[in-house]
């Protein structure tokens, strides 16, 4: 298969810059690629397939009552990330979680943010997110975000945006390690004469990250990851993540509260947990703290949580900072916080609270993209150019009866990759998430996953709504390397 | 290594590692009979797919004692009626409501295994999994000439899970489950055999020792691959001795006695109590039934019929599978209690 009849068109391509021009950091990347026989770069993505049902790397599509799981779409060409590009991403992630931190634990103390002005009281108090239970609360470092899957987007210039920060139960990285391990077994060769930088010490970063933030008596710390079970989309990578994390994975039905901890049932009595790395959501953790109708959750967990009995990532509370009004607030927030211009942009916001800003968006719906505040995923979301009458005065009454609860941003031409479309390569829209830890110090995974809208012009690239994956490489700095060799 | 009891083995050295789930340990239990349960069943069916070759007449019954063995003969008349070959093919490999056909054990087997992927290994995994993804398209497309083949595929696969089982897994805590759950489920099977199988060939006991059809009791001893390791031990083919053979051998990995008696260490090793006592009520169970074959003999097991013998075992085998419930699994109950 081969790329001289590969059209960028007039979007960032993340591999040429024209039309046969390649740019330099992806040469040999794809020499490797052509110089395949005929053929073989099909049957390579044909065994990839097969070998991804096999391993049972499957998400549950919600709304199927038989349970069916699907194998989330694999695109064997990787997206590449130079060196330098991502030690910029690299910076300003770290500065941007640092941030969000600060204001997270500002928010549930003194509110100094609130005070001086720089945020108006009445859009936090107004956030669902908002959690008054977690007022005054001080987890361990102080740290609120302890996993943090950032959407970072790019425009036709190819301008990197902050797309949503992700703050509470962020999923996806098992499949930038299950990714890589694929292309490894199916295509080594891709690999060849290129140095990239390893995923596959997450888990044990996120393991000694968990283990950083135990209560102070717990000298072996018992983390446990808990799931919503096996019908959750996303119940792979729970399982995933406590396998390779050598952890227990736990559902609410297996913990039981007392008086002095969070236990659980095991077949020799009640065993201590210490920390939880709860993949439920808020709402659901805790009946007797948050929805009494959760059948998930634990009750008393978040008794056990204030009376420091047991730590908990992500902190309960910390998606005041992922309400996507409160987003808009991001870079304010990061010159307030750590006297600095954030490295990273955000994509400019209409907040529809805004009288001036309702009245453009109201009258640029064709344009825009409009988010409901407080969801995710790609739910209760209008993309404008693509959306039809019916739709649109749909949205425009939403707007109106709940302004607080709707942002709008422009559409972005998102940048594009090389994909394989049947038996040509055809350029898809992309967006990239990377991974960061945050626990006594901050890590961020080279890479992360890079989600393809697969369906030809399509900007959306949520699995949920058929989008897929490629593998994400951040090339090594050759000369770094060197030197640590010597 | 022939005679067991409370002085062989390592059966004292405690589990140290990581307490067990209730969840899991019922998990992994289950995945392991079901997976057990496929096996039997397949291995049922490729034989009687033969006798049916070896009878030259075909004035013999064959498939309606295979669903008498299932313990689903209720069931079965009420939806198939008659048993033909096709339709106890049919019942027993393929129907997805019969939740003790293969297709059903495996995807059982497959359930349980997915709620528990973090404990098992990866291998184990993907071996249920291939499994589960072979049975569905075999259940689309398998045609009559190929099941045979389909019967041997199935029990390659279950041998390659135990295999796989054994060599990937620590035996730790969830491994001894795994066990205890494929060790009662294969002296479960066993005993369903014999008793429909010795019921069948000898209406009654005054005909122990008339002549008997060799052919029948060789299909017997095959359905429990347990042929060529009889022939090993006693020889030629008698009634009694197959009896005693399958019963209560202390060295053929299916007899009766040889279950109970490596479900009763498993458990040992589970609980940490030191062997030949108990501190549970499944260990005690167990333990009586256990030492009660162990000191057996065949004839007067015989004398007093054989079916009523073995219709004893069964309802103690039970109570056993209870006793683990209430024992390890139950917390689970109380779970969801409080859950609600």
């Amino acid at each position: 298969m081969q790329f001289s009849r590969y059209e960028p068109e007039n979007f960032f391509d993340e591999m040429f810059e024209g039309p046969g021009l390649p740019r330099s950091h992806v040469r040999l990347l794809l020499e490797i690629i052509q110089s395949l026989s005929d053929g073989q770069l099909l049957r390579y993505k044909h065994s990839a397939e097969r070998l991804l049902l096999e391993m049972g790397i499957t998400f549950n599509v919600y709304g199927d009552s038989a349970g069916t799981e699907r194998i989330f779409p694999f695109d064997l060409i990787p997206r590449i990330i130079p060196p330098a590009e991502w030690e910029w991403l690299e910076r300003g992630l770290r500065q941007r979680i640092h941030a969000l931190n600060a204001f997270i634990d500002d928010i549930y103390h003194d509110q100094k943010i609130l005070k001086d002005g720089v945020i108006p009281s009445e859009v936090i108090l107004s956030a669902a997110s908002y959690r008054p239970q977690c007022k005054g609360l001080n987890p361990p470092w102080r740290v609120w975000c302890h996993v943090t899957g950032t959407d970072l987007v790019r425009d036709r210039n190819g301008q990197y945006y902050v797309l949503e920060d992700n703050l509470r139960v962020p999923s996806g990285v098992s499949y930038v390690l299950e990714n890589r391990e694929v292309l490894k077994r199916i295509f080594p060769k891709v690999f060849e004469g290129l140095s990239v930088r390893p995923v596959n010490d997450y888990p044990g970063r996120l393991l000694e990250m968990l283990e950083s933030i135990a209560p102070a008596r717990a000298v072996n710390p018992n983390v446990v990851v808990l799931t919503p079970g096996i019908y959750n989309s996303a119940y792979f990578e729970h399982s995933f993540l406590a396998q390779q994390m050598g952890v227990q994975l736990v559902e609410g039905r297996d913990l039981v509260v007392t008086g002095s901890g969070v236990f659980m049932r095991t077949t020799k009595g009640l065993e201590r947990v210490d920390v939880i790395y709860r993949r439920i959501d808020d709402d659901f953790l805790d009946p007797e703290a948050f929805r009494p109708d959760s059948l998930l959750g634990v009750p008393g967990l978040m008794a056990a949580y204030q009376a420091g009995h047991v730590s908990l990532a992500n902190a309960p509370g910390n998606g005041i900072a992922d309400d996507k009004v409160i987003y808009a607030y991001v870079p304010d927030m990061i010159r307030y916080y750590e006297g600095e211009e954030p490295v990273l942009a955000n994509v400019p916001t209409y907040l529809c609270w805004r009288d001036s800003d309702r009245a453009y968006v109201l009258e640029h719906l064709d344009e825009l993209v409009v988010k409901a505040a407080n969801e995710s995923g790609g739910y209760g979301m209008l993309i404008g150019p693509h959306s039809t009458e019916a739709q649109r005065t749909e949205f425009a009454a939403k707007i109106r009866a709940q302004p607080r609860n709707y942002i709008a941003q422009p559409t972005l031409a998102l940048s594009r990759v090389p994909t394989i479309v049947e038996d040509h390569f055809e350029g898809r829209h992309v967006d990239l998430r990377p991974y960061v830890l945050c626990g006594k110090d901050i890590y961020v995974l080279p890479g992360g996953l890079t989600r393809v809208a697969m369906r030809k012009g399509s900007l959306v690239v949520n699995s949920s709504q058929g989008g897929g994956s490629k593998d994400t490489w951040v090339l090594a700095d050759r000369q770094l390397g060197q030197q640590q060799w010597q | 290594m022939g005679s067991r009891g409370p002085a062989t083995g390592a059966a004292a050295v405690a589990i140290n590692s990581k307490p067990l789930l209730s969840r899991v340990a019922d998990s992994v239990y289950w995945m392991s009979r079901y997976m057990e349960r496929a096996e039997n069943v397949a291995r049922f069916l490729a034989v009687t797919l033969h006798l049916r070759i070896d009878l030259p007449y075909g004035n013999v019954d064959v498939w309606q004692p295979l669903i008498d063995t299932s313990g689903d003969a209720e069931v079965f008349r009420e939806r198939y009626g008659q048993a033909t070959p096709e339709n106890v093919i049919q019942f027993l490999a393929f129907d997805s409501q019969n939740s003790n056909s293969i297709l059903s054990c495996v995807r059982a087997s497959r359930e349980n295994a997915r709620s528990v992927r973090e404990t098992i290994s990866s291998e184990m995994w993907e071996g249920v999994n291939s499994f589960h993804l072979m049975i569905n398209s075999a259940a689309a497309k398998t045609l009559p000439d190929s099941l045979p083949e389909f019967f041997q595929q199935v029990r390659r696969m279950c041998h390659l899970f135990q295999g796989v089982t054994d060599a990937t897994m620590s035996h730790a805590e969830a491994w001894q489950f795994i066990r205890l759950g494929r060790e009662l489920e294969r002296a479960d099977k066993t005993t369903r055999l014999l008793d429909v199988k010795y019921f069948l060939l000898l209406p009654s006991t005054s005909d122990v020792g008339t002549p008997f059809d060799d052919i029948q009791w060789s299909a017997v001893l095959k359905s429990v691959s347990g042929f060529e390791m009889y022939r090993k031990r006693h020889g030629r083919i008698v009634p009694a001795r197959i009896v005693d053979f399958l019963l209560l051998d202390n060295e053929f990995p299916r007899a009766v006695r040889y279950c109970l008696g490596s479900a009763d260490e498993a458990l040992h090793l589970i609980t940490g109590t030191r062997p030949g006592t108990f501190s549970y009520a499944c260990e005690q169970r167990i333990g009586l039934l256990r030492s009660e074959l162990d000191y057996a003999r065949i004839e007067p097991i015989l004398a007093g019929g054989l079916h009523e013998f073995l219709d004893g075992l069964q309802v103690r085998m039970n109570r056993i599978d209870e006793c683990i419930l209430e024992d390890f699994f139950a917390w689970r109950a109380t779970g969801s209690a409080a859950g609600a």
